[in-house]
């Protein structure tokens, strides 16, 4: 067995935290990891929102971001415990040996200077090569990750290249003084999905060409799946799984990995539509005030009662432009839409109350869609004392069977939004669109901030409600699995038209146009080899490259 | 035109129409609010004729509108008018006592600008540490005084007690530089300490702001020791908040002239123009308020034009 | 919830001054105008602080200039919060051609530093208290409206006001329920910051000759009535700056805390 280049034994990691109106505190993030990580192979850590990933990887630097500290353990890099070094020795590690690829290369790369001496800075000032010989092995890396021009890309600066191009850039800069391992941060998770493969097709042929480790930290399991040999799962600063990337993919051993790899695997039965549609939107075509472009163009969509249309697209596609118009936040310049067999108005403020209280919405950010000085008990009350006129007791228990029936159960009514988790939010939000009792509740990307594991249970959630109360979902999301899991019918939108429309199991199905051909092949499938596969395979180019 | 050039164009325009703007607001501060003014100058005793007399010297019989211009007519040509109290030429009068309250300016300026920067920068290297808090306390004290009373305080201890200095800073132009400096010393180390406190704390906040960027941390992960990163990424996108901030002080530090004149009684503008407030001498009081104003406007022109210059975004368009 | 010792001391200090100013009658020993001594005598069991410039007690034009100081900035303050949180929020909820008509209007005041502002207008105006706070109320409206209006157009972007809207809530039930609570800890941290500064501005006019008018008492005039004392070393003049930095310092701290409350509430890492 080769002599590990990351070994990682008992390492833990503290934080100081400043919980509101209370002193601040140290608390315990990593609890004590061990792993190895052998020249040229490739680690995925894998885990959720605070399972202590980041804070991992940052150490094999031992960098500790914001408040964190490395408080046990040792991590050995080349057979060096790093954490034992003189901050000399670490600034030799920094940028030579290792190096790191974030999240947000937009942010992470000075917006002063050009992009070119940002990626050879640390290969020329760690000594391992020469300007020119830095410059040269940069304009090599450029083209190996399929940026355009790559002989003059370097000259610009960073916000003159595209966001995916800019993530490559990051990679070229982290790979450029050849490193021995580099530390790969959600590097694809800012990124439109169909820009996401390319970007990720790229960093996994540099990986292998240039024979360097990484450690590729992730909380997709799917994404992860693709890049990497081994996988570590990780959860709440624990280690719960490590193996190659088969036998976690295909043999989990371990509950929390079987859940991760099931997740988005929700099936549903497609509704057979009705006669009378609930939603027709007819020809509608919008823009915003003081622009010379139409957002939407001609748009015609159809919903039933008590079933689900998704609207698929990528950002830029005009998918929650279509929300607006709906709602009435932004009236249309052309088109009609009839809610429940009446013409709606198209101005939000001349609805009568009915109308507003039967089209519901749920948001993508639950923490801005709650009021912050308002108990759960206020958010959900308000519209039963608005709407119905509910007051007392009889509130309370209508605001209790809500609370039942998004699974939150007693003594949630008096406490403050800051006080829940992402999903309980989420559940409030949509505890206070039913409360309404709705015929249509619009749902703008309301799983994609959570969890993988939150969004299923949200999702979950959601199907049961529309058994129960009968009601319709305009369900807007970039995320094709999403999709599969809650539609009965689905519109695919791109640059403000509906390209594709039709019940779930047809659009679906082939033949495909270029565009939902392109982002159905972008969502990432969890299976080893999928990649390869859909790089060979694809008929257009994504606009974000 | 590149597009950074309309841009300054743009502001460089604004900045004309704001500075004409404020002229119209001095002129009507002084013209159309309610009361008599002949009464005000003159008293409650004056007579009926000698009321007359100066609304007719004061041209108040003649519409505002029409005052108004032949007013911004004679500044546009250099007339600022004659003072009421004395007859004199306004602009002969300010000629010297504006190049005095500059060069006050100047040399408060001279120590204020890098001592605050300095500050600033001491504070965030040891952020949150003994310095960041005397600092931070210091100048919570300061900013807490009104400049006057620093004025004393420091003639009471320096002056007086210790026997250092003048206190009171009169000059004129028979004196030599170095005695000048000695006459202005307790004038400019008041100005310093009321401008260096804003300035230090905004130079703090600016360059923190710049170094909680992740391209600082991009620096540190690259192995580049803690001098070598604020030089090559810090500094140059901290330098055009920095100017703003010693921008917007120096337009403070103006303004602060005014009051630390009287304390010193120093033959400057700001002396100029309260004592005609007192003696309520109208055009002198026009004519300092345009000049302080348009100091004023013109300072944080530059501040708007150097963060525009400074953008890598605007200077470098797609 | 505890109070960091900070801003207990500010509480205590800000407390003091303003029961001083409202009992000013009851605790100073003698009248604010009563000549009761000689000039300058220095501080004696009689004379606590010793007499000014021309015999009267100074603790008692110290405790009495502080009525009128205080009483002057916290009616300025109280005018130019109404006048600039209405203003600001009334804006940010109409946008448009009335924000932009209010918003250039401020932009163009504040362009004319306030002291230079103030003196122009002092120059026709007669001195009155009233005036006074008036002009030092409107003039610094100007900043409170920015404040309110940023706030309030923070506020108004957010999902929950969008909710309420689509609710069909009134405009009252969004700005009095959904705005107004998360605007106001920002507001009153600032209302702290606008005091000090008013406390500071009329002081400044005061000691120009420009704002209180003898023989009443205000810290600015003290100044200026014994500050040829300071040439003697006498120190009368300085009482108000000791005076006057207490307040100001006592005021920061408590509106730090309060601002450092609400930032934290807002999220951060917890």
């Amino acid at each position: 067995m080769t002599e590990p280049l990351l070994k990682v034994r008992g390492l833990k990691i503290g934080a100081t935290i400043y919980p509101p109106g209370e002193k601040a505190r140290d608390i315990e993030i990593v609890h004590g990891v061990d792993f190895d990580l052998e020249p040229g192979k490739v680690l995925g850590l894998i885990g959720e929102s605070g399972a202590g990933k980041s804070t991992i990887g940052l150490a094999s630097m031992a960098y500790g971001r914001g408040g964190v500290e490395i408080t046990g353990g040792s991590v050995e890099v080349n057979g060096r415990d790093v954490l034992q070094s003189g901050i000399r020795d670490i600034r030799r590690l920094r940028g030579a040996e290792v190096t790191y690829v974030s999240q947000s290369a937009a942010a992470s790369f000075n917006p002063a200077k050009k992009i070119m001496e940002q990626v050879t800075e640390a290969a020329i000032l760690q000594g391992k090569f020469t300007r020119a010989e830095a410059e040269q092995r940069a304009v090599t890396l450029f083209a190996k990750l399929g940026l355009p021009d790559p002989e003059n890309i370097g000259q610009r600066y960073p916000h003159q290249v595209s966001g995916g191009q800019l993530q490559r850039c990051m990679t070229a800069l982290a790979l450029c003084p050849e490193p021995d391992l580099v530390v790969f941060d959600e590097p694809t998770t800012a990124l439109d999905v169909t820009t996401q493969i390319d970007v990720l097709a790229a960093i996994k042929e540099a990986i292998r060409d240039t024979g360097v480790a990484a450690l590729y930290i992730t909380h997709d399991l799917a994404v992860v799946a693709q890049v990497s040999d081994h996988i570590m799962v990780l959860r709440m600063g624990d280690m719960v799984e490590y193996g190659t990337v088969d036998q976690i993919i295909n043999q989990p051993r371990e509950d929390y990995t079987r859940a991760l790899v099931s997740v988005r695997s929700i099936e549903h039965e497609e509704k057979q539509p009705s006669p009378d549609p609930v939603l027709k939107v007819k020809g509608i075509t919008a823009r915003y005030k003081g622009t010379n472009f139409d957002v939407l163009k001609d748009v015609n969509v159809e919903l039933h009662r008590g079933q689900t249309l998704a609207v698929v697209g990528e950002s830029g596609s005009g998918k929650s432009t279509l929300a607006r118009v709906i709602t009435g936040l932004l009236p249309p310049s052309a088109g009609s839409i009839t809610f429940d067999g009446r013409a709606l108005t198209p101005d939000m403020p001349s609805r009568p109350i009915d109308d507003l209280r039967e089209l519901q919405m749920i948001y993508q950010m639950a923490d801005t869609a709650m009021n912050p000085r308002q108990t759960v008990g206020t958010i959900i009350g308000r519209p039963l004392e608005f709407y119905f006129g509910l007051r007392g007791a009889e509130k309370q228990k209508r605001i209790q069977e809500l609370l039942d029936e998004i699974e939150l159960g007693e003594g949630f009514q008096d406490r403050y939004p800051a006080e829940l988790s992402g999903g309980q939010k989420q559940r409030v939000c949509i505890a206070r669109a039913l409360a309404a009792k709705p015929k249509l509740i619009i749902c703008d990307e309301v799983t994609s901030a959570l969890d993988p594991l939150v969004a299923d249970g949200i999702l979950k959630l959601l199907l049961d409600l529309q058994k129960i109360e009968d009601v319709a979902y305009l369900f807007i999301t970039h995320d094709l699995a999403t999709v599969r899991a809650i539609a009965d019918s689905i519109a695919v939108m791109f640059q403000g038209e509906v390209v594709r429309y039709g019940p779930k199991s047809q659009v679906l199905s082939p033949p495909f146009d270029d565009y939902t051909d392109l982002l159905l092949s972008s969502v990432p499938e969890m299976r080893l080899g999928w990649l390869e596969e859909v790089i060979a395979n694809r008929k257009m180019e994504s606009a974000g490259n | 035109m590149h597009p950074i050039l309309k841009l300054v164009a743009q502001r460089l325009a604004l900045g004309f129409l704001l500075l004409i703007a404020a002229s119209v607001l001095i002129f009507a501060g002084t013209s159309i609010l309610p009361g008599d003014v002949a009464q005000q100058i003159l008293g409650q005793s004056a007579t009926p004729e000698a009321l007359e007399n100066l609304r007719r010297e004061l041209g108040l019989n003649e519409p505002a509108l029409s005052r108004y211009f032949s007013w911004l007519g004679g500044i546009l040509q250099g007339d600022l008018g004659t003072a009421l109290t004395n007859g004199r030429d306004i602009a002969e009068s300010l000629g010297t006592r504006l190049a005095n309250t500059l060069f006050l300016a100047f040399w408060a300026a001279l120590i204020s600008v890098p001592l605050a920067i300095f500050l600033g920068l001491l504070a965030v290297r040891y952020k949150d540490r003994w310095p960041d808090k005397l600092i931070s306390g210091v100048t919570l004290t300061t900013i807490s005084i009104p400049e006057f009373m620093i004025g004393y305080v420091l003639i009471y201890w320096i002056s007086i007690k210790f026997g250092w200095f003048s206190s009171v800073a009169i000059i004129n132009d028979s004196m030599t530089l170095g005695q000048k400096l000695n006459a202005i010393a307790i004038p400019v180390m008041v100005l310093t300490l009321v401008v260096l406190a804003h300035m230090m704390r905004m130079t703090r906040a600016a360059i923190l702001n710049v170094m909680q960027s992740a391209y600082i941390e991009t620096a540190e992960l690259k192995g580049m020791p803690m001098l070598r990163i604020i030089r090559k990424h810090a500094f140059p996108n901290a330098i055009a908040p920095i100017v703003n901030v010693v921008m917007i002080n120096l337009a403070y530090l103006v303004v602060g002239v005014v009051v630390v004149e009287v304390v010193f009684a120093y033959p400057g503008m700001g002396q100029y123009l309260v004592d005609h407030v007192a003696k309520r001498d109208i055009p002198v009081v026009q004519a300092c308020g345009l000049i302080f104003a348009a100091v004023y406007i013109g300072l944080n022109l530059v501040a708007d034009i150097v963060s525009i210059l400074a953008n890598p975004r605007l200077r470098h368009p797609k | 919830m505890r109070i960091p010792i900070a801003a207990l001391v500010g509480l205590f200090f800000t407390c003091l001054f303003f029961a001083m100013a409202i009992f000013a009658p009851f605790i100073a020993p003698y009248g604010m105008a009563e000549v009761v001594g000689d000039v300058w005598e220095p501080p004696s069991e009689q004379f606590r602080l010793g007499t000014d410039s021309i015999g009267r007690d100074l603790l008692s034009r110290m405790i009495y200039g502080g009525q009128t100081t205080i009483f002057i900035a916290t009616a300025a303050t109280a005018l130019s919060f109404i006048t600039g949180s209405v203003l600001g929020f009334f804006a940010a909820v109409s946008g448009g051609w009335i924000d932009q008509a209010i918003s250039r209007f401020v932009d163009l005041i504040m362009s004319i530093p306030s002291l230079i502002f103030a003196l122009v207008v002092l120059s026709v105006m007669p001195t009155t208290i009233t005036i006074l706070i008036v002009l030092m109320g409107l003039l610094d409206s100007t900043r409170v409206y920015r404040l309110a209006r940023a706030v309030a157009v923070d506020i108004t972007v957010m999902d929950y006001v969008e909710a309420a809207r689509l609710r069909g809530e009134k405009t009252t039930w969004i700005i009095f329920r959904e705005i107004l609570p998360n605007a106001l800890s920002p507001l009153v941290a600032e209302m702290g910051l606008r005091f000090i500064f008013a406390v500071l501005f009329v002081s400044t006019l005061s000691f120009l000759g420009l704002g209180v008018q003898p023989p009443q008492a205000d810290w600015g005039g003290i100044v200026k009535e014994n500050k040829e004392g300071i040439n003697y070393g006498i120190s009368a003049a300085l009482y108000p700056a000791y005076a006057i930095a207490v307040l100001c310092i006592s005021i920061n701290l408590v509106a730090d805390w309060i601002l450092n409350r609400t930032t934290s509430l807002k999220g951060g890492r917890g």
